[in-house]
């Protein structure tokens, strides 16, 4: 037990923690927004727009995540000297939220997409017929539906992008895993106590997600 | 009480005065010329011509798979068509795509065999959604003028449910409220009926009954006999893709003119 509040004690594991949990809300947002942004392209009645959903999609969702990461520190940072902020450490933590976001807007839109077959052809069919175009046709039926045929992937989703933040250590960003490894470099004595309080950490944020997506998965399931 | 207030009123656009000596003339509402549809290499509707004119009951009837449902589909363009045919909408032309589009299918309403009532809104919000988003109505009104219609279908009492609660036939009742919420020139009804439990046949017939006599123009896939009879001024027996009979309801069940009609015949009046 010492060897936890010796850990505790001497390194901000909290602070680390929640910069786990800054990084995953925002590109939680960020990613859902560029998801569905992309989920709309692929369900396009534009072929060009479905061509772009689609290109997009191969290519990111098969590209690590760590090369993406880099990508943007080494390219986009290093040597096009993009800037979002000033302060250091803010500006790689944009970098961070930016490389999330993109890569799991992937995931998102593919989750979506499962979510959007769900959906009875029927259901446009009806939207049309009532004289709704495309756009709004998606919003206010099939979006809402596909959405909560989605929830489970898109729990899964939320779900990985949280332990994809510990790969935000390659941006610089002073997040657990980065932690983890600062802790074993100075105390490898209490190894096992490292291992277990990320370990453990990681396990209180995650366990709660899926528990709430399997209830509002439930809940939310559209009767048909 | 009528269903629906608007039919007999509309008038014709200024610009599109008739000329003089046809006044007594019905106008076209849907006019359907040349029209062929393929998929892929599979003809589904072979040289359609058609003229509905405003206030006509057309019941469209024969066997699984003559185009029956193609055809409803094209006339608001669910399905487009081969190039070298038209339709038109109370003498509009479809447009190809977008918003003028939009704006001609919702003059054209479509009851569906399965209903396809938006599952997540409530029976109440399936009827104000389309006037509030397309016709850019204020919520109050559309609420207003939609228990008007739920009324009028017999469906008030549910206006808060969600349609996985009602009865297939109420659920339907419903689709007619949201189709007419939109107040179209002319109805489509694909098989509204057949997707139906036998007792819940009757309750939906009747408020199509009742559209009819009030002058609504509708073209009904359908091969309920009894509601071709008594509402249906024409009926257009589709085979292969092609018009084979076109005629009055009564000639058509007495005394039809092709062997495939005859058959036709034959096979539902046994059931
Ligand atoms: N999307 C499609 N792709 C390919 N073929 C189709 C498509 N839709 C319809 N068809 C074909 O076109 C023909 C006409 O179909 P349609 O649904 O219009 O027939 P129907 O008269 O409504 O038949 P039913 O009484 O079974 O509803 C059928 O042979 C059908 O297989
Ligand atoms: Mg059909």
């Amino acid at each position: 037990m010492n060897g936890f509040f010796e850990l505790f004690a001497e390194y901000d594991v909290l602070g680390a923690f929640w910069m786990n949990i800054k990084l995953t809300a925002l590109a939680a947002i960020g990613s859902f927004i560029l998801g569905t942004i992309l989920a709309l392209f692929r369900i396009s009645p534009v072929t060009s727009f479905r061509t772009i959903g689609t290109a997009y999609i191969n290519i990111v969702r098969n590209t690590p995540l760590t090369i993406i990461m880099v990508l943007g520190v080494l390219a986009v940072w290093g040597q096009l000297k993009v800037e979002f902020f000033g302060d250091f450490d803010l500006n790689f933590f944009a970098y961070a939220v930016i490389a999330l976001s993109l890569y799991h807007a992937s995931f998102v839109c593919e989750a979506i997409r499962s979510g959007v077959n769900t959906v009875p052809l029927g259901q446009v069919e009806a939207a049309r017929a009532i004289g709704l175009t495309f756009l709004p046709a998606a919003r206010i039926v099939v979006l809402p539906q596909a959405l909560r045929g989605a929830i489970t992937p898109l729990g899964n989703t939320l779900i990985a992008l949280t332990k994809n933040t510990t790969v935000a250590a390659a941006a610089s960003v002073a997040e657990a895993s980065g932690l983890m490894s600062t802790m074993i470099e100075f105390n490898p004595d209490l190894m096992i106590y490292i291992f277990l309080t990320i370990a453990i950490g990681f396990c209180i944020l995650v366990i709660p997600m899926g528990i709430v997506t399997t209830w509002l998965s439930d809940k939310l399931a559209v009767a048909r | 009480m009528t269903l629906y207030p608007h039919t007999m009123t509309q008038s014709t656009p200024a610009s599109e005065d008739p000329p003089a000596g046809t006044s007594t003339e019905k106008r076209p509402l849907v006019e359907l010329t040349n029209v062929n549809k393929h998929f892929g290499s599979f003809q589904a509707l072979t040289d359609i011509d058609l003229t509905i004119p405003e206030g006509q009951v057309a019941i469209v009837i024969g066997p699984s798979g003559s185009g029956k449902s193609t055809l409803c589909r094209t006339i608001n363009r669910l399905e487009t068509i081969d190039d070298g045919g038209s339709i038109r909408i109370d003498g509009e032309a479809l447009p190809e795509e977008g918003k003028a589009l939009a704006r001609l299918r919702a003059d054209v309403g479509m009851v569906f065999q399965s209903f396809n009532l938006f599952a997540h809104k409530s029976i109440l919000e399936n009827v104000t959604v389309g006037p509030i988003k397309v016709k850019g109505l204020k919520k109050a009104e559309a609420t207003k003028e939609a228990m008007t219609l739920l009324e009028r279908v017999g469906v008030a009492q549910q206006a808060k449910k969600m349609p996985a609660e009602l009865s297939g036939g109420q659920q339907q009742r419903v689709a007619i409220a949201r189709a007419l919420a939109m107040k179209p020139k002319v109805m489509l009804f694909d098989e509204p009926t057949s997707a139906l439990d036998p007792e819940m046949v009757q309750e939906v017939l009747d408020v199509m009954v009742q559209l009819a006599r009030e002058g609504m123009t509708m073209v009904v896939v359908t091969h309920e006999m009894g509601f071709a009879r008594q509402a249906g001024d024409r009926v257009i027996f589709m085979d292969e893709g092609r018009v084979l009979e076109d005629t009055d309801p009564e000639t058509f069940f007495t005394d039809p003119q092709h062997e495939r009609a005859k058959n036709f015949l034959g096979k539902i009046l046994a059931h």
